[in-house]
């Protein structure tokens, strides 16, 4: 009887991992998809301990001619842990280990599966935390942070993952280990490492990983402004950075976010306001106390109403927790939604969500907006059923319009989220086909032939050698 | 839209002085021009262009040639209370400083330069022109070549133009001096910009509003002093933070930057070993964007 190419696959693996590796409709279900919209198709999973299992699955693909996709908590919203082209999936859940943390050097090893948050909380009792805060930083992994240089609200003033990377250790797609970066100061020769972060899974597999440590602001102020016009918010967003003032966090919530996230944590926002700030200061108490007064007195030139201080952390809590639980709160007015990701100049912030209104209204859709209105990164949150026949086209359409705009508004793609399978076809809105080519030149240094996460990141135009298919497989847009 | 739209005329003529045939070297200030070894004679030299493009103070970015000396980025920067702390001589250019991708001595607070470069234009290897990042001050708009060109030496591509975060002045600056334990005011102080040890004496500078200088000021036992000591020339090695420790007096003339890493020192400095696997990366690199060796040739980022 002959063997299928899966089972012998499945046996070779099983061979390094035992009941590790896995082919059950329940794993093959989960990891199909992630925080994105999108469905691919698993076929294996496995779920290495160390560097030298990760290693030897490489291996074993390879040697079946299989390309492989490393994924983390599966977060991420641009479809870059989709599997296409029919990967073998190396989950790095087990691989979760925070191996040594070096006040000395002010440095944390830690394995790719350890949760963001986990770092921080293991971190803060010694006077030290991981600064980039992804909304997700619950659940979300380190190696899924530095496979999409992930940011989050705290990136405005300390710098998104890529500054807080010393180095990586790296499976590369050939199976040979290396160490990308050191934690000298000046590392030699050309950065990998800074190449590494933000590929996206696309030149190996992060198996370790040396961050940065950034020191416990002694003192925060954490502000609650609210607006009777979103468009007076946004113009004290600009006016507060244009004061010289870099706050560590400025968000900022419409009022249908407002209504909602009320609604789901109570945290006392003004339900009555068209738009609030929430704003956070944070360091020395002195540039503290002067960044509050800054944001006062920018803030009443601009219509604000009030300006609610958090007495406490309780209450600086209650405060975040309303912002960063906005996105689960979006399923009291519709079951799902599509979570976009753009960057726009920030004086362009007023502009650009008055069309993101207009678009949502054209299709027919509900547009709710809590974003890092600080460094100028939209979210827009379309809300729909998916029961609804025919909706996810007119979802995508507005995407589309919405990232349109953006970038004719002197914006990016992206600014946090990757952009994965989701965006990969929009690349040539923002890159010509020269600068692509470039890109992938440089991708092919590590992966000649595309063994890692295939298909995503670069449209498969202007790569020169997919040897897994050359397009996302139809039924892949759920 | 292609972002080559948006590509200035002065970008358009660096790439045509480029051409593409014959070895070129790109010419900034010529402040480090010795580090990776002089580029041959052979090579035909060529200036980035130079000038402010856009500043947009409320944006807190600027764009320029990469040709532009830091005095002039300065200059502009100041008169809205801004600053690109790059901390290099004033006829350093922009690309010049990119390009050999050292940090100056405020990176304790401000982090590495190449965390400041938000896009980068190049002229690669045929004559053409490449723009990777994105002119915001946050993206992740495809695989970020901005980080593999600071430092690469114009190995892989000439810098034309630059965009870059500015961050606002401090209010206040202060340089103070005196004996004390390097590791201990680091350990006391809330980031500090800088922190400089010979062996015998610190130089500590605090930056922010005046009533945290001073407060931090009050924890040390230092007197106030002008500005940082003339750093050693001769050499520049860069180590693990807490390696600094090893350091003594005994080693010569040196000061090195508590936190960071890296040691000036008079005598010149032994080049840190790449691995194998990481050269052969990194050769990789370098054959794929420039295939015939005509982009600053003679010139090392991999040492041999």
């Amino acid at each position: 009887m002959q063997i299928s190419p899966h089972v012998n696959l499945l046996n070779d693996l099983r061979s390094v991992l035992g009941d590790r590796a896995r082919d059950g409709d329940f794993e093959l279900g989960l990891y199909g998809k992630d925080g994105s919209v999108l469905q691919g198709q698993a076929s294996i999973v496995c779920l290495p301990v160390d560097t030298a299992e990760v290693r030897q699955i490489v291996e074993i693909c390879r040697h079946h001619d299989r390309p492989f996709l490393a994924r983390g908590s599966g977060t991420g919203l641009a479809g870059g842990a989709v599997p296409v082209g029919d990967p073998v999936i190396i989950a790095t859940a087990k691989m979760n280990q925070i191996i040594e943390v070096d006040l000395e050097n002010r440095i944390a090893w830690v394995e790719p599966g350890v949760l963001n948050l986990d770092l921080t909380k293991e971190l803060t009792p010694r006077g030290f935390h991981f600064a980039p805060d992804p909304s997700s930083q619950q659940v979300c992994s380190i190696g899924g942070n530095v496979a999409n240089n992930s940011g989050g609200p705290h990136c405005l003033a300390y710098g998104v993952t890529s500054a807080h990377v010393a180095a990586i250790e790296v499976v590369l797609p050939d199976g040979s280990v290396t160490v990308l970066g050191d934690l000298s100061a000046e590392p030699p020769g050309y950065d990998l490492r800074g190449l590494f972060v933000g590929s996206e899974g696309t030149m190996g597999v992060a198996t370790k990983v040396a961050v940065r440590l950034t020191p416990n602001p002694p003192a925060i102020r954490t502000l609650l402004l609210d607006f009777p016009d979103v468009r007076d918010g946004a113009a004290t967003v600009s006016a507060i950075i244009a004061a010289g003032l870099i706050p560590a966090a400025l968000e900022m919530m419409d009022k249908r976010a407002i209504e909602i996230v009320e609604a789901f944590v109570n945290a006392g926002y003004p339900t009555e306001a068209d738009a609030v700030l929430l704003v956070e200061l944070d360091g020395l108490p002195g540039g503290v106390e002067h960044g509050v007064e800054v944001v006062r007195s920018v803030a009443e030139r601009h219509q604000v109403g009030n300006i609610r201080v958090a007495a406490d952390n309780e209450e600086r809590e209650l405060l975040w927790k309303g912002r960063k639980n906005a996105f689960g709160a979006v399923a009291r007015i519709k079951p799902d939604y599509y979570l976009h990701d753009t960057v726009v100049p920030r004086g362009k912030l007023v502009e650009v969500l008055d069309k993101v209104y207009k678009i949502a209204d054209a299709y027919d859709l509900i547009a709710v907006n809590v974003f890092h209105a600080g460094d100028g990164n939209l979210h827009p949150i379309l809300a729909y059923d998916s029961d609804e026949k025919g909706v996810l086209e007119r979802v995508h359409a507005a995407g589309r319009a919405i990232i349109t705009a953006s970038i004719e508004a002197g914006g990016v793609l992206s600014g946090e989220h990757g952009i994965g399978l989701e965006k990969r076809d929009y690349m040539g809105m923002l890159f010509t086909a020269h600068d692509m080519a470039t890109q992938d030149m440089v991708r092919e240094a590590f992966d000649p032939q595309g063994f890692a996460n295939p298909l995503k990141v670069l449209p498969s135009g202007s790569r020169c050698s997919d040897s897994f298919g050359q397009h996302v497989p139809d039924g892949a847009w759920v | 839209m292609s972002s080559l739209d948006a590509v200035p005329e002065e970008v358009h003529k660096f790439s045509a002085e480029v051409g593409t045939r014959d070895p070129v070297t790109v010419v900034g200030g010529r402040t480090q021009w010795n580090v990776g070894g002089a580029p041959d004679g052979s090579a035909r030299e060529v200036v980035a262009p130079s000038g402010i493009w856009s500043h947009e103070p409320e944006e807190m970015t600027v764009r320029c040639g990469a040709g532009t000396p830091l005095t002039e980025l300065s200059e502009q920067l100041a008169q809205h209370g801004q600053m690109v702390p790059f901390d290099m001589p004033p006829n350093a250019t922009v690309g010049g400083v990119l390009s050999v991708g050292r940090s100056g001595l405020r990176r304790l607070r401000y982090g590495h330069i190449r965390d400041l470069v938000l896009q980068i234009r190049h002229i690669d290897s045929n004559g053409e022109i490449v723009t990777s990042g994105g002119p915001t001050v946050k993206n992740v708009s495809g695989y970020d070549l901005c980080r593999l060109m600071v430092g690469s030496l114009g190995k892989l591509g000439c810098l034309a133009e630059v965009t870059l975060r500015c961050l606002p002045m401090p209010e206040t600056t202060r340089w103070l001096t005196g004996a004390a334990d390097p590791f201990e005011v680091y350990a006391r102080l809330y980031r500090p910009s800088s922190i400089l040890w010979n062996g015998e004496q610190v130089w500590v500078c605090l930056e922010g509003v005046s009533s945290d200088v001073e407060a931090e000021a009050a924890l040390l036992d230092l007197t106030e002093v002008e500005g940082p000591p003339l750093l050693p020339s001769g050499g520049r090695s860069s180590v693990e933070p807490k390696a600094l420790k090893d350091l003594s007096a005994d080693d010569g003339n040196w000061i090195a930057e508590i936190g960071v890493g890296i040691i000036h020192s008079d005598k010149p400095s032994t080049a840190q070993q790449i691995s194998k696997t990481n050269e052969s990366l990194m050769r990789e690199i370098e054959r794929r964007l420039d295939p015939n060796g005509r982009l600053n040739p003679g010139r090392q980022v991999v040492s041999l």
